[in-house]
């Protein structure tokens, strides 16, 4: 097709010039709810789940046109979209266990601070803003994305078919993640003096977070069989992370778990101070127009 | 002198010049400074859009223009990749453009206001940015030629996306058609800027066009994209800021008003409402990188290292 023709013959059936080729990612999934199932719950736990990849986009999409290199700028905004389709698929799902009329759009830009339900870990700047640089932002991909894998492989068995869906899916993308954040911590441990120490630093800025990942939550030990139970994931974790370690010569660092607040963390509602600000410039616009569509 | 011959017989016949093809000094130096230009202004263009993606206000906007900010610096890395067939190199590239020795698209020097910027950047540049680049598939140089039918392709796909969100927009709120508009007004002169200056003022244009480098006048082009956008922007509902755009039935296009040249050649000659900003921050971005791409380099050279000793 020429890509002269005019977009008004075409504008209305959405025709694109070159065809999209795209499917719905969950296309043929049953999206009944399990039986004898809590939906507050499932509501909270999709919520958990999509909240960390949608924070964690958000984050790591800041490093657009910012990365040490082109490549990694198109690497970075891979992982950032990755996760960005997975909290859609997760959001989605969170609504229509809620039953309330919302869809993804009101839970991402019109729920308050303390309505959010992800880890602390991926709020937090670790770059590029003052919080961190590329080496933080690594250790970081390589905590979360090491959790995350261990997770979602074992949400492939959940009894709610859609979870199972789209852990099938996001296994094979954060295996992509883990692997890319595992290259780079081996390259900026055994490249340069400087980019060693870095690296150390990077650990040591994410590693008060990491204890958060695997504290049991109620909310899923009241989804047995449908939410994977965040402390049996620790031991693969470790290991993994040791094994990596091991390879770039990196001791684990000796950094103590950050307290929660009056026993709350981040799945709980509470965040870090990092928080209001992501989530006032990620929903401004949206708030600011009621009822408009995009 | 054979070589010269058979240089400009490949030429004539619209066959393709390759890598390792003999070619005169000055059409080197000119495709080198050209896609070089191209790659920057890719590379640039992440900025005025990527202004926007932690904004923006529905997950699917945010997941279209992340993609597609993702395939500018794409764009950015094959066209780099076509300057180096030709002996250039990416970094010295990188060099001259954060020393501001070369240059890139003036249009990515305005800034993006609101979120319909997103669209009508898409619609608008993009727009114009098919027009100029749709010829550059045939251009003579092959691997130029082969990065661009790709570049099309893509952009052809982000000006559909840019002109679907408007027409989203502007079946919504009075406050997003008038957000339309206000960006509309912004755009459309820098747009019709983006062809260059006028013929009787373009000084590459004569030698490149004998090259097939490039073929059709910056004039010629310019006339093209305000045929095929005038239709667009009633279709849109949106109203060209142009008191003289009116169809010129004896020609068979538009006649359009006289194009702000003083703004052009300020923005061009590096006073445009963001050149520092732009270069300031795509310095940092390489500055910033250094010690990680250092590190990447020391560390594969003690890995090629042990495999030798090994």
């Amino acid at each position: 097709m020429n890509a002269y023709e005019g977009l008004v013959d075409t504008g209305e059936e959405r025709h694109w010039a070159f065809g999209t080729g795209f499917t719905a990612a969950l296309s043929g999934v049953d999206r009944a709810l399990p039986a004898e199932v809590d939906t507050e719950d499932l509501t909270a736990y999709c919520l958990m789940l999509g909240d960390d990849a949608l924070i964690l986009s958000q984050r790591l999409a800041e490093w657009c046109s910012r990365a040490p290199e082109l490549e990694e700028d198109v690497a970075l905004a891979n992982i950032a979209l990755d996760l960005l389709g997975q909290a859609r698929l997760l959001l989605t799902r969170a609504a229509e266990a809620d039953g309330v009329a919302c869809d993804e759009d009101t839970l991402a830009f019109t729920r308050d601070e303390h309505e959010f339900r992800n880890v602390r870990l991926v709020e937090i700047d670790c770059g590029p803003g003052p919080g961190g640089d590329f080496a933080a932002t690594i250790a970081r991909l390589l905590v979360f994305s090491t959790y995350r894998l261990a997770l979602l492989q074992r949400l492939t068995g959940s009894r709610d078919p859609v979870l199972a869906a789209v852990a099938a899916k996001g296994v094979k993308e954060v295996a992509y993640h883990r692997d890319h954040a595992a290259q780079w911590t081996l390259r900026l441990a055994g490249g340069t003096e400087f980019s060693r120490e870095r690296m150390v630093a990077g650990l040591e800025r994410v590693w008060p977070f990491v204890d958060e990942l695997f504290a049991p939550h109620p909310v899923e030990a009241r989804l047995p069989g449908i939410a994977v139970d965040s402390a049996t994931l620790r031991a693969e974790v470790d290991e993994v992370l040791d094994t990596v370690f091991a390879a770039a010569s990196l001791a684990r660092p000796e950094v103590s778990p950050l307290a929660t607040v009056a026993g709350r963390g981040g799945r709980d509602g509470v965040h870090t101070e990092a928080m209001g600000y992501l989530l006032a410039e990620m929903q401004h616009v949206h708030r600011s127009m009621p009822g408009a569509t995009w | 002198m054979e070589l010269e011959h058979e240089f400009e017989r490949v030429v004539a016949a619209d066959h393709r010049v390759e890598p390792r093809d003999w070619m005169p000094d000055g059409y080197r130096r000119t495709l080198i400074r050209q896609i070089a230009q191209h790659a920057h202004s890719e590379i640039i263009g992440m900025q005025p859009e990527g202004n926007w993606i932690s904004r923006a206000p529905s997950l699917r906007r945010k997941a279209i223009l992340l993609a597609k900010v993702q395939d500018e610096a794409g764009h950015g890395l094959y066209l780099y990749a076509a300057a180096e067939t030709l002996g250039a190199d990416r970094e010295d590239l990188t060099a001259k453009l954060v020393e501001g020795r070369q240059k890139y698209s003036s249009i990515f020097n305005y800034p993006t206001l609101t979120f319909a910027d997103v669209g009508v950047i898409g619609w608008l540049v993009d727009g114009a940015a098919i027009v100029n680049q749709v010829p550059l598939c045939r251009t003579s140089y092959g691997p130029y030629a082969r990065a661009m039918i790709r570049v099309c392709k893509e952009e052809s796909f982000h000006q559909r996306q840019g002109y679907e969100l408007l027409l989203t927009m502007m079946r919504g709120t009075q406050a997003q058609r008038d957000m339309v508009q206000r960006s509309v007004d912004r755009w459309w002169w820098p747009s019709l800027m983006m062809f260059g200056p006028p013929d009787t003022e373009s000084t590459n244009t004569e030698q490149s066009m004998k090259w097939r480098i490039k073929r059709h006048t910056n004039d010629e082009l310019r006339q093209k994209f305000v045929d095929m956008t005038v239709p667009q922007a009633e279709k849109l509902g949106v109203t060209l800021p142009d008191p003289d755009l009116r169809w010129n039935a004896e020609r068979g296009h538009h006649d359009f008003g006289e194009i702000d040249w003083a703004e052009f050649w300020q923005v061009v000659g590096g006073d445009g409402p963001c050149n520092a900003q732009r270069i300031a921050h795509r310095r940092k971005a390489h500055e910033d990188g250094a010690w990680v791409r250092e590190a990447a380099a020391a560390y594969a050279a003690k890995k090629s290292g042990e495999e030798q000793v090994a």
